[in-house]
């Protein structure tokens, strides 16, 4: 198991390698550079645009550029933001980090209290109206873009209804604001989590050691508690460490709209205006995060179901 | 010989119950399955109209009704007059436009799930079929793939090649397209791969290579076959993976150059006025929802249809 784990761990390593020579390259790719507008149509003097470029290094070749990346992130130095030039890139991934985080969890934790309920109970009234009804709500989840189940959340709840605040200054600092982001966001997973759920309970519902505590005569709640929930959410767990990577890596459309202060509105502005460094590491912490949870997840799964063994 | 035959063809004549195919079979388990039949219904019709549209649709979708904004005074209401879900600031009129964007998401499903079978198939077969080392290095690649966040991969593709003619073709569209079958090809990979991994130890494959047939020939015409069917329904529930993702893109406004209408492009939009004129992006929104809803339906339906688990219960 432990040899398992450290080779999981170092097979991180070239993965973010690739990921990281493949954004820097088609980051160099683009035709423009970081200076050839500022905002508004402004354009800089070409001594100016030679002599920020010269500043920051960007006319070493690539491959120079790019070593200097690495050996700064392995001192935990992200580089400098070319469009925010006040803030460094660790600034802004440090104010940021903790709204999608936040926002994350959130949902995260909704979809769980939601959706694995919603496939237990469908999966017990098989064929009847409460497993219609929790089918039919799953596949409308999974088939509804965060976009769109965005958009209809703000235009009922916030501008007919008026239930829930719209945007404002320090808006996040006021828990009522984090309920639309938080279900939009949840929508999708809500729905995946319980159709997984129910397809796993009733696998279960067939096995030997349930018909066994059927007729030994347990309580239906002991048999559904003990020996159904538990041995069903097994295979459950393996698709909850790709969801919470989802959460907070893919929240960056759910942000924009509500205007959450997380890093993921950052990323779409920072690859038009070719903030190169701020391009970098959103991309490297977002594979960080999909690989640290994979594994996560792979490794808890062994745990739980001592079955399996890793080699 | 000819003996040999008939008494082969007998029993089957003999048999009361009507022939069934594989696919005949299935076909008959899927017009059963209502959401499914339901859901093919409204693909035929987006298929419908993104082959027909232009001939169909009331309006051009870039065609601007100036004198109907300037007497409504901003964008036309819907339901009432010549333009049935009202038209956009700019006086373009919504249907029209909805089926522009039916077009395009339809383009979508088409193109990136061929470039899904074009690099996902080969991958998996190879990998699955010689195994060893190249099969090691195949699922790495697939890995790094997997690992790589896909929609950011794509937004970055898509702006790398913006001014490039391969970021122009297709009024934008194309590199859109490929960029997401670049990042969705890992599954079909995956599931080439697992197919054939069991099918290659089956019999008949052993005969075909006893009597000389060539590696290449066997996994054509006798492996991929008898994985054609998990191959169709994940082809199918791709397809809304796809279209979403396109929308996704035009939503934050890559992708469909003006004047063209993705979806996602007419959601955003109305997102400007949703206040004033809500149903610019409720319209659009739903509209998006029932296509994803439909293919879903139809691919859950011909999982189902095509699941021998199931054979034989209904």
């Amino acid at each position: 198991m432990l040899g398992y784990i450290i080779r999981r761990v170092l097979w991180i390593i070239p993965v973010l390698f690739f990921v990281s020579v493949i954004t820097f390259v088609l980051m160099r790719a683009t035709p423009s550079g970081p200076f050839d507008s500022f905002g508004g149509g402004r354009i800089a003097a070409p001594g100016v645009v030679a002599a920020l470029e010269s500043k920051y290094g960007l006319n070493d070749p690539p491959q120079i550029q790019y070593v200097r990346w690495v050996g700064n992130l392995l001192v935990g130095d992200l580089g400098p933001s070319y469009k925010y030039r006040d803030r460094t890139v660790n600034d802004i991934v440090g104010q940021g980090i903790g709204a999608t985080v936040h926002l994350g969890i959130m949902a995260f934790l909704l979809a769980v209290l939601i959706g694995i309920p919603l496939g237990v109970i469908a999966a017990l009234r098989h064929n009847g109206v409460p497993d219609y009804l929790a089918t039919f709500v799953s596949m409308i989840g999974i088939a509804t873009p965060s976009f769109v189940l965005s958009i209809l959340l703000l235009v009922f709840f916030s501008v007919t209804l008026g239930w829930f605040p719209s945007q404002s200054a320090r808006w996040w600092d006021n828990p009522a604001t984090w309920v639309l982001p938080t279900v939009a966001l949840a929508g999708f997973p809500i729905a995946q989590i319980a159709r997984y759920t129910r397809a796993s309970m009733l696998e279960v519902t067939r096995k030997d050691y349930v018909r066994t505590a059927q007729s030994k005569g347990l309580r239906e709640r002991t048999i559904v508690s003990v020996h159904m929930v538990r041995n069903s959410l097994i295979p459950v767990v393996t698709i909850l460490g790709p969801i919470l990577a989802f959460l907070i890596t893919g929240s960056f459309i759910v942000e924009t709209i509500f205007g959450v202060p997380g890093i993921g509105r950052y990323y779409i502005v920072s690859i038009g205006q070719r903030d190169y460094g701020v391009i970098m590491a959103m991309t490297m912490l977002f594979a960080v995060a999909i690989a640290v949870l994979n594994l996560v997840v792979d490794v808890l799964y062994a745990y739980i179901d001592p079955r399996i063994r890793y080699s | 010989m000819a003996n040999q035959t008939r008494t082969l063809e007998a029993p089957a004549a003999a048999a009361p119950r009507r022939s069934a195919s594989l696919w005949g079979d299935a076909f008959r388990r899927l017009l059963k399955n209502r959401l499914a039949v339901l859901g093919g219904v409204i693909v035929l019709g987006l298929i419908f109209v993104a082959i027909f549209g232009p001939m169909l649709a009331p309006y051009e979708y870039q065609s601007q009704d100036l004198a109907a904004v300037v007497a409504a005074g901003g964008p036309v209401d819907p339901f009432v007059g010549p333009h049935f879900f009202g038209t956009d600031n700019l006086g373009r009129d919504l249907l029209s436009r909805l089926m522009d964007g039916a077009r395009i998401s339809m383009t979508v499903a088409l193109v990136v799930q061929t470039v899904v079978l074009l690099i996902g198939v080969p991958v998996g077969a190879a990998a699955a079929w010689f195994g060893g080392r190249l099969d090691t290095l195949l699922m790495r690649i697939t890995d790094i793939v997997y690992a790589f966040p896909d929609l950011l991969f794509i937004i970055l593709l898509s702006v790398a090649l913006r001014e490039t003619a391969v970021g122009k073709a297709m009024d934008g569209l194309f590199v859109v397209f490929v960029a997401i079958g670049l990042t969705a090809w890992v599954g079909m990979a995956r599931l080439v791969r697992g197919q054939l991994l069991s099918l290659k130890e089956a019999e008949f494959v052993e005969a075909a290579k006893a009597v000389g047939v060539s590696d290449f020939k066997i996994i054509l015409r006798h492996l991929l076959p008898n994985a054609s069917g998990p191959m169709i329904v994940a082809i199918t529930l791709g397809i809304p993976g796809a279209i979403l993702a396109e929308a996704t893109l035009a939503f934050i406004g890559i992708g469909a150059n003006e004047p063209r209408a993705s979806w996602g492009k007419l959601v955003a939009e109305g997102q400007t006025y949703i206040r004033a004129e809500p149903h610019l992006a409720i319209i659009p929104a739903l509209v998006v929802a029932i296509a994803l809803i439909s293919f879903t339906f139809l691919g859950d339906g011909l999982r189902d249809a095509l699941d021998p688990k199931l054979k034989g219960k209904q």
